[in-house]
């Protein structure tokens, strides 16, 4: 039944994007989300939409596993796209009956679909593009100086990098679980949402019970390896930047310098 | 020679509380245990669930401290606090669920996982996991995702895990009790290799008899007393002794014990179907 839950949606593909370092990648999808939310005229918007398609491009992943994650959100973007289509005072250009629709609230509606649709691609192209490892790598090591003011950056991205680890087995447990109950007269297929829903009750008692048993065994197994927190450990695989890094860094400040440029001329 | 592990006295209480945290009871897990293992041998440790085999173990690897006597692991004294970390480097612990005790979401990685804790150096790290995948014989599996692998394969890639953080001593605790027939016999030969070819000290802890036979020497744990220890052979020749703590014998000791019982002249503590044969041709 959960089969099919695979959390960080990497694609394994041979890419320049592939290979770059992590930090590169996150510190791309924030200037990214900054700009579509700077960017006001349809010429920033043509420039993003040309920076996305390169992107894509030189990323090797299929544009349907991008276009994945807009299902969820369809609901969202057509109540955002007709509450701003309808709803925005200015000059009418197209009146139904008692709707009306005016020359802003087209435009903000299209920016705010246009934002939302740009915002899951782009976002699911970095972690189309990055294993959850590197992630959790590029993200200890981009909030480091976070640690300073008493961030336990290093504690979180190990409970991140664990919590990877244990999805699938947790998974597999629910299904031995229910399966466990199905075998004794537990119905969780038939029946009105509440009713499913409070079939899970049962389900979820023996699988807290049994994650608890896990973290205290793993604590104990990571203790006996010498775990003793962040200080003074090393890394196997240590983040270093490349020659493409460094370009990649300076492509996105250009793109962002240019995005700015553009908002401020227009 | 100066011994790997060394406990005297050692005694272990666990304190029971009610919901407001007062002590209602007392239960000893370990009970005055005097044990010693000198570098480079194979112990095996047996025992019923309950009979305080873990406990001992998870002294050993500085995960419990005693209540009472000591016990020096390498020349260290494990209630020492100060040891903790370099005791734990000595003596690596392998635990009973393959599952809970793999880190990382990579075999390599989690094989890493000892070394990086201890501080050693990117490249060294490296040499050392690919030293203890190839020891165990997952240097294949590397970059593979542990919830691929069979039981089996889990567990050599914990061992790979201790073995990368370059131990003298490994404790194995039930290494094998949640493995199938073929994923036993796997780790148990992994563990007899590390210890004839690179000189480690093994403690087996089991309740399987036939993981026993191979090892140097046996001690046998009943409610947290030692109440048999000696050579396999030793131990096995007190079938009836055995028997009565409700400890099966292995099926050819058994076989051995009871032609013997029947009148004919076969020594007591036959391990092997070999042994057995070779008794019995001499008969004939």
């Amino acid at each position: 039944m959960f089969r099919e839950i695979t959390l960080g949606q990497y694609y394994p593909a041979d890419s320049i994007l592939h290979r770059l370092d992590p930090r590169v990648k996150l510190f791309g999808t924030l200037i990214y989300i900054i700009v579509l939310f700077v960017a006001s005229e349809p010429i920033s918007f043509g420039v993003i939409t040309a920076a996305l398609i390169c992107i894509i491009v030189i990323s090797k992943v299929p544009f349907s596993y991008m276009t994945k994650g807009l299902s969820g959100i369809v609901m969202l973007l057509v109540i955002a796209g007709v509450f701003n289509l309808f709803l925005t005072p200015g000059i009418p250009i197209f009146k139904l009956g008692p709707l009306t629709i005016s020359d802003i609230g087209l435009k903000n509606a299209a920016i705010m679909v246009i934002r939302m649709v740009y915002l899951i691609v782009g976002t699911s192209l970095m972690t189309l593009t990055t294993t959850p490892n590197q992630l959790t790598d590029g993200l200890e090591r981009s909030m480091r100086p976070m640690s300073k003011i008493g961030l336990p950056v290093h504690e979180i991205a190990m409970m991140m990098s664990i919590a990877l680890r244990f999805i699938p087995i947790l998974v597999e447990e629910t299904d031995k679980i229910m399966k466990a109950q199905m075998a004794r007269g537990a119905d969780f297929e038939t029946g009105g949402i509440i009713k499913r829903a409070k079939a899970m009750v049962p389900i979820l008692v023996p699988l807290f019970v049994s994650a608890f048993r896990r973290a205290s065994d793993l604590a104990m197994a990571m203790e006996a390896r010498c775990y003793h927190g962040g200080e003074g450990r090393t890394k196997m695989k240590p983040l270093t930047y490349t020659a493409a890094d460094r370009v990649a860094y300076l492509i996105i400040l250009l793109f962002l310098a240019g995005i700015v440029a553009l908002s401020i001329l227009l | 020679m100066r011994s790997m592990i060394n406990a005297k006295q050692l005694t272990h209480e666990f304190f029971r509380r009610d919901e407001e945290g007062n002590v209602e009871g007392i239960s000893v897990a370990l009970d005055h245990v005097d044990l010693d293992v000198e570098p480079g041998q194979f112990i095996a440790i047996l025992g019923h669930n309950g009979s305080g085999k873990s406990t001992l173990a998870k002294h050993i690897n500085a995960l419990l401290t005693p209540s009472e006597g000591t016990l020096i692991v390498d020349g260290k004294d494990v209630s020492d606090p100060a040891n903790t970390l370099d005791i734990r480097e000595t003596a690596g612990m392998v635990f009973q669920n393959p599952d809970n005790q793999i880190i990382a979401t990579v075999v390599e990685e989690d094989v890493g996982f000892g070394p990086e804790n201890l501080g050693v150096p990117t490249d060294e790290i490296w040499q050392r996991v690919e030293a203890a995948l190839r020891g165990v014989g997952m240097w294949e599996y590397r970059s593979h995702s542990p919830n691929r692998l069979s039981g089996g394969q889990k567990q050599r890639v914990a061992i790979a895990g201790v073995m990368a953080m370059e131990p003298k001593c490994i404790i194995l605790d039930e290494p094998t009790a949640m493995l199938d027939p073929d994923g036993r016999a796997e780790v148990i030969r992994v563990a007899h290799e590390l210890n004839e070819k690179k000189g480690i000290t093994v403690i087996l802890i089991t309740h399987y008899m036939e993981e026993v036979v191979g090892a140097d020497y046996v001690y046998v744990m009943e409610k947290g007393h030692i109440i048999m220890d000696g050579t396999p052979t030793e131990i096995f020749s007190r079938v009836d002794e055995l028997i009565a703590h409700r400890l099966t014998v292995p099926q050819i000791t058994l076989l051995a014990h009871k032609l013997k019982m029947a009148g004919m002249d076969i020594p007591d503590g036959i391990l092997t179907r070999e042994e057995l044969i070779r008794v019995l041709c001499r008969l004939s």
